[in-house]
């Protein structure tokens, strides 16, 4: 129910954008056409796009286009943005995905780690490490890493294999893991920050104790109890961080030269092509929402302890 | 031990006869004597060292602090224990130091260390770090040692100012949100929970596409979207602090919304806004460079280090590292010192809370 409130109001905001754009409709279309579009040409993009309509029309033009997946037309581009992001996304979605699998391989261990060896010289070490990754932009650390490890190394190429398919692009490890990488370090640190202090409150409980004084053995303690019940929290993390690994994804598809829908995005910024940019941001919120529904629900599902009313 | 500290707060209340923003008597005194004497607001006592009164004027604070608060008898008493607790934090000072660094680098540095960042010269593109030029040039052939210094203006300008306009519009919606409840608090909430689930990054490309980006709008398009955790912050603090019997009291006797809320609820939720706004300004650095470096933010001949960045980055290929390690450097300096300043702010805002 939530979810349904968020995206309806999504549109509303978009909708209220496009009410503020200065110049109005006209200013819109020049936006989108360009400054030297033929009076007649702007006539066209309004009809077409519906900006003569009343206002209450405009925005059920608006939803119903939303509803068919019909978020306009490129006119940079020459083809509808539907079509573009059925282009795009799935790259992105690949790089997210991997990139959470790493995060989530590296963090966890990390904050087991850190939480067995707490307050000792490793744990300030990793600690701090933590803090300067986490207050460093994917754009800083792509571009240290196309540096040192593709420039001066030569180990991993500078940009992403700009193969068409999705299957090269997967089985190309050469190329694609310093992208995967980066958008990975920016999440790790957040992600072992708090898998330490899940940690610590999951070895605060009274079943570990009760597990102690039953006599289970340090590791059946460390994995059996406190680990299984340490890993509900995170869960809800990852549903929480989407936001940023998507808004990471954008910075990072452009360091790298990922074809993605962030870099789709910012070449849409910077054409002006006002249609996809909106198209791919309604597009990186229903993702977002979903994402964090799913969280939510798995939630649910991996902690008997939660249920949601009715 | 609790009585006589009552006590002598009692004294020096009626001693100063002014009202001091600690206690909840007291300002149930103010509100009596303004509502009589016909909106003459009691100036704010400030204390001791200007940190104590301002920062904590919990309604808990000094006179039911607990037995083991004796060494803070007065706000300014724990004022001094704030600041002490803050200076123990050797991060924090640390952090202060870097911010003081930096912000003395980006603003008396060019007095300093004059540079040429008006005319290009084609004769200077893309030089090594050389004696002449400590940082090497970039391709417009400007001096990247002062192009940090003058980009460097415009993303501490830039952040501070989104963090001040995000933290006041966050704080009034979140404290009038929590404040009145209901339906009010429904929509506006509903409106935030909104926002914030549409990747900000994707919302200000969109917003930076639409209303063409300068130093201006770009502080306010920051703001636009940096509102939406103060205003929830606060309004959780709101929903809490409404309760309080400070605040009936005020009701009781008549006073009106905007005085409870201006008065009394958002000076007890400052220390939440205040760490909060320190996280703020580094988010603010941090949006702004990326909007730089993807190149719809600050434009050419203006710069940030964000737009430093992104130009060095064309030329990574050619191991420029000129172009990317200092810009880089500053943008983590500046994040990470923030960071730390909250913490330590946090931690010494909590004062009360730490067995001392």
């Amino acid at each position: 129910m939530q979810a349904i409130i968020v995206l309806f109001g999504v549109t509303l905001v978009v909708f209220l954008l496009f009410q503020f754009v200065p110049n109005g409709p006209v200013g819109l279309a020049r936006t989108d056409l360009g400054s030297r579009a033929t009076p007649f040409q702007i006539h066209n993009f309004i009809v077409a796009n519906g900006l003569n309509l009343p206002w209450y029309a405009q925005y059920w033009h608006l939803l119903d286009g939303y509803l068919h997946l019909n978020f306009g037309y490129s006119y940079h581009r020459n083809q509808t943005v539907r079509a573009l992001i059925f282009e795009y996304l799935p790259r992105s979605l690949i790089l997210l995905s991997m990139s959470t699998v790493l995060a989530l391989v590296v963090a966890i261990p990390l904050g087991i780690f850190q939480t067995v060896r707490r307050n000792k010289p490793s744990d300030y070490v990793l600690s701090s490490l933590a803090f300067i990754f986490y207050a460093m932009p994917s754009f800083v650390l792509g571009n240290l890493l196309i540096l040192y490890l593709a420039v001066d190394h030569q180990i991993f190429a500078p940009a992403v294999p700009q193969s068409e398919g999705l299957v090269q692009m997967l089985t190309d490890f050469h190329d694609m893991t310093l992208p995967v990488v980066t958008l990975a370090a920016i999440t790790v640190a957040a992600f072992s920050r708090y898998m330490r202090s899940s940690m610590m409150d999951a070895f605060a409980q009274d079943f570990v104790r009760t597990a102690r004084a039953k006599g289970a053995g340090r590791a059946r303690v460390l994995f059996r109890h406190a680990l299984r019940n340490a890993l509900i929290p995170i869960i809800t993390l990852l549903g929480l961080s989407l936001p940023t690994m998507v808004g990471g994804a954008v910075i990072t598809e452009t360091v790298f030269n990922f074809p993605g829908m962030g870099l789709l995005t910012t070449q849409a910024a910077l054409n002006y092509d006002v249609y996809v940019v909106i198209g791919t941001t309604i597009v990186a919120t229903v993702a977002t929402v979903a994402g964090s529904l799913l969280a939510d629900i798995l939630y649910a599902v991996a902690d008997p302890r939660i249920r949601y009313a009715r | 031990m609790r009585g006589e500290e009552q006590r002598i707060e009692e004294q020096r209340l009626m001693e100063r006869e002014l009202v001091e923003a600690g206690d909840d008597r007291g300002d149930l005194q103010a509100d009596a004597v303004v509502e009589a004497g016909g909106g003459l607001l009691q100036p704010r006592l400030p204390s001791g060292d200007g940190t104590g009164s301002p920062l904590f004027p919990g309604g808990e604070a000094p006179a039911t602090h607990g037995p083991e608060g004796g060494e803070a008898t007065s706000a300014g008493g724990i004022g001094t224990l704030m600041l002490r607790v803050f200076l123990e934090n050797k991060l924090a000072v640390l952090g202060v130091a870097l911010v003081v660094t930096m912000l003395l680098f980006c603003f008396v540095g060019p007095f300093l260390y004059h540079t040429n960042q008006i005319t290009i010269n084609l004769n200077l593109i893309t030089q090594a770090p050389s004696s002449a030029h400590p940082l090497g040039t970039d391709p417009n052939g400007f001096d990247v040692l002062g192009r940090l210094m003058y980009a460097g203006q415009t993303s501490l300008e830039v952040g501070l100012a989104a963090a001040m306009m995000a933290t006041m519009l966050g704080v009034f919606w979140g404290a009038i949100a929590g404040f009145f409840g209901g339906v009010a608090d429904a929509v506006m909430m509903r409106f935030v929970d909104v926002m914030l689930s549409i990747p900000a990054l994707f919302l200000l490309i969109v917003l930076a596409v639409l209303f063409h980006p300068n130093k201006i709008s770009l502080m306010f398009i920051i703001a636009a979207l940096a509102w939406l955790t103060p205003a929830r912050l606060v309004r959780g603090e709101t929903l809490t602090l409404r309760t309080r019997e400070y605040v009936q009291a005020v009701r009781v006797m008549g006073g009106k919304s905007r005085r409870m809320v201006a008065r009394h609820i958002i000076p007890n939720a400052i220390g939440t806004i205040v760490v909060n706004a320190t996280f703020q300004v580094a988010d603010a650095i941090l949006f702004l460079a990326a909007l730089g470096y993807l190149g719809v933010g600050i434009q050419y001949p203006q710069a940030d280090w964000g737009s430093m960045l992104s130009d060095g980055s064309n030329y990574v290929d050619a191991g420029y590292w000129w172009l990317i390690i200092p810009a880089g450097l500053c943008i983590v300096i500046v994040v990470v010192a923030f960071n730390f300043i909250g913490d330590a702010l946090r931690d010494s805002l909590e004062v009360r809370l730490q067995q001392r």
